[in-house]
């Protein structure tokens, strides 16, 4: 069946990895190869703007899978190899080093990459990093070491750039967040989790600026100065800049597969081609649960699609219904949410404590989405409950004194 | 230097040494079956659960309190249940055997 056929993946992360052992796991018994441009070993992403840069860790304790893992299943690791082009006729892949290779199932796990906003003088700055791969924090680590006052100026009030944030002001650095929008966390959070982690960033040092417009940056010596639309201007040493991804979709939609804010791909995580399935951040993909399209950066999506590919890709008709989460730790503070929030109608605050409490998502009486904050309770049972479809009372839910597992009605 | 032994799924047993780190890193390296921690340890994912033997519960400690509540995503809990990453590799937990959780 599989023994004589090829199937090649391009993007060895957290997707492609995953998606690599569950096949084999699936018992495909053809070659599996994995292509990425990136040449260490593929590894945890998360840790990248946390634990990773904060502890000054090492790659080695931050993997995937252990690099033997790889040979004992069989699975060629190709890396610091760009796919640049693939020719879904011949069913093949070209590399940027002209060598080519044949596939019978291509799977596109691609991800995302930094993106990087037109700045006047952001080409021309000094010590300027985005935080996307481990090579990223490896440049910031230097430029933070040969730094004298290691004044940090960080772009974009997302989850990364504050995880960034929060990691380098351990280190000791001094770091001022810029922030666009009115409030951190603006496209992503309610405006009451944005004044809680202004306030935590705040309380631990770190300058967080809002409707600060970013316009240019100028280079003197060795300092550059951040330039903003309201006129202010920020010193900075190193920049470090998180104002979100693109998504790597070029090679798919060179061939004409339908790109739709990601490359579409069904339940089966196919795309609109029948030999070639995409996974991960890449995917604009169907979501059972709120019923529409979505396109998620999250360790759980590239995870759990991952896992379907395998298993249609071996003739297993399997269908991605998973509930998504995420979460993201900065200081003493760990959040982790449930479900997506948007469209959400009005929300319920339950408040256990000044650095624990949770913000529960509803649309009418149907619960959407929970944001956590150092309350896992909240967390398991947010899921339990969505994934239930369970009626909440919300008088409730609000009583911090209540028993959380009796909250629901009926 | 701690030996751990790990019972996995298939009734495999493995028994690996390690120094540092937590035991989920440990699993996650000897490819031990049932282990995937996806959350790379940072007690978010769930995917780290194990039995501890009951022998060597007192070794190991229970569990801290957001671990025991993502515990609770699990349908198979036990008194003896842990999220691996949480436990540091130590001398401590020296000869300890913990059985993986995951069924599939
Ligand atoms: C700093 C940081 C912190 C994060 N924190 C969290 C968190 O706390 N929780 C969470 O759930 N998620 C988090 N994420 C998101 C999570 O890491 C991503 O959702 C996940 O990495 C997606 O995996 P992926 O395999 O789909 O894509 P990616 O990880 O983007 O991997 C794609 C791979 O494809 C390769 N590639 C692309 N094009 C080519 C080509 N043409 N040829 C060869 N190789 C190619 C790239 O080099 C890359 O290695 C974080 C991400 C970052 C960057
Ligand atoms: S590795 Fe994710 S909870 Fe242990």
């Amino acid at each position: 069946m599989s023994q004589n056929k090829t199937c090649v993946v391009i993007g060895a992360s957290h997707a492609g990895v995953n998606f690599a052992f569950a096949l084999r796991k699936e018992g495909w018994e053809g070659d599996i190869i994995l292509f990425d441009k990136d040449e260490t070993t593929p590894y945890h992403r998360p840790p990248l703007s946390k634990k990773y840069l904060e502890l000054e860790d090492s790659i080695h304790n931050n993997l995937l899978k252990p690099v033997e893992s790889y040979k004992k299943n069989n699975i060629t690791l190709a890396l610091g190899k760009e796919v640049s082009r693939i020719d879904k006729a011949h069913k093949t892949i070209t590399l940027s080093d002209g060598n080519s290779q044949n596939y019978d199932t291509l799977v596109l796990a691609t991800g995302a990459r930094a993106f990087v906003p037109p700045i006047t003088g952001i080409n021309a700055a000094k010590n300027i990093f985005t935080l996307r791969n481990a090579n990223d924090v490896s440049g910031i680590r230097e430029a933070f070491h040969a730094s004298q006052d290691k004044k940090i100026v960080v772009i974009g009030g997302g989850y990364i750039g504050l995880e960034t944030a929060a990691s380098l002001k351990k280190l000791g650095a001094h770091v001022s967040v810029l922030e666009r929008e009115e409030r951190i966390l603006a496209r992503v959070t309610t405006p009451y989790l944005s004044a809680f982690f202004t306030n935590i960033h705040e309380s631990n040092g770190v300058a967080i600026c809002v409707n600060k417009g970013v316009t240019e940056i100028t280079l003197e010596g060795e300092q550059n100065t951040v330039i903003c639309a309201d006129g202010t201007s920020y010193p900075a040493d190193i920049i470090i800049v998180g104002v979100g991804i693109r998504v790597n979709t070029e090679l798919a939609s060179e061939i004409g597969l339908t790109i739709n804010n990601g490359i579409e791909v069904d339940t089966s995580a196919k795309t609109s081609h029948s030999a070639i399935y995409a996974i991960g951040d890449c995917t604009f993909h169907y979501n059972k649960h709120y019923n529409r399209h979505v396109r998620l950066e999250s360790v759980q999506n590239a995870v759990d699609q991952a896992k379907v590919a395998a298993a249609n890709i071996v003739g297993k008709d399997t269908e991605y219904n998973a509930l998504p989460w995420f979460w993201s730790d900065q200081y003493d503070i760990k959040l982790q949410i449930v479900g997506l929030s948007l469209g959400f109608d009005n929300s319920v605050i339950r408040k256990e404590g000044d650095k624990k409490f949770s913000i529960w998502y509803f649309k009418g009486d149907e619960l959407l989405a929970v944001d956590s904050i150092n309350n896992g309770k909240s967390y398991v049972l947010g899921t339990k409950f969505i994934k239930a479809g369970a009626t909440i009372d919300k008088e409730k839910l609000k009583d911090p004194t209540s028993n959380l597992k009796e909250i629901t009605k009926n | 230097m701690a030996k751990i032994t790990f019972i996995t799924k298939d009734n495999e047993t493995i028994t690996v040494e390690g120094d540092s780190g937590n035991v989920m890193q440990l699993a996650v390296n000897n490819s031990i079956e049932g282990i995937d921690g996806d959350c790379g340890g940072v007690c978010s994912c769930a995917t780290c659960h194990v039995f501890v033997a009951e022998k060597d519960f007192e070794k190991v400690g229970e569990a801290g309190e957001i671990e025991a509540d993502m515990l609770e995503l699990e349908d198979n809990v036990s008194e003896f249940s842990r999220l691996c990453c949480q436990i540091q590799v130590s001398n401590a937990i020296d000869g300890i055997e913990l059985t993986v959780a995951k069924e599939d």
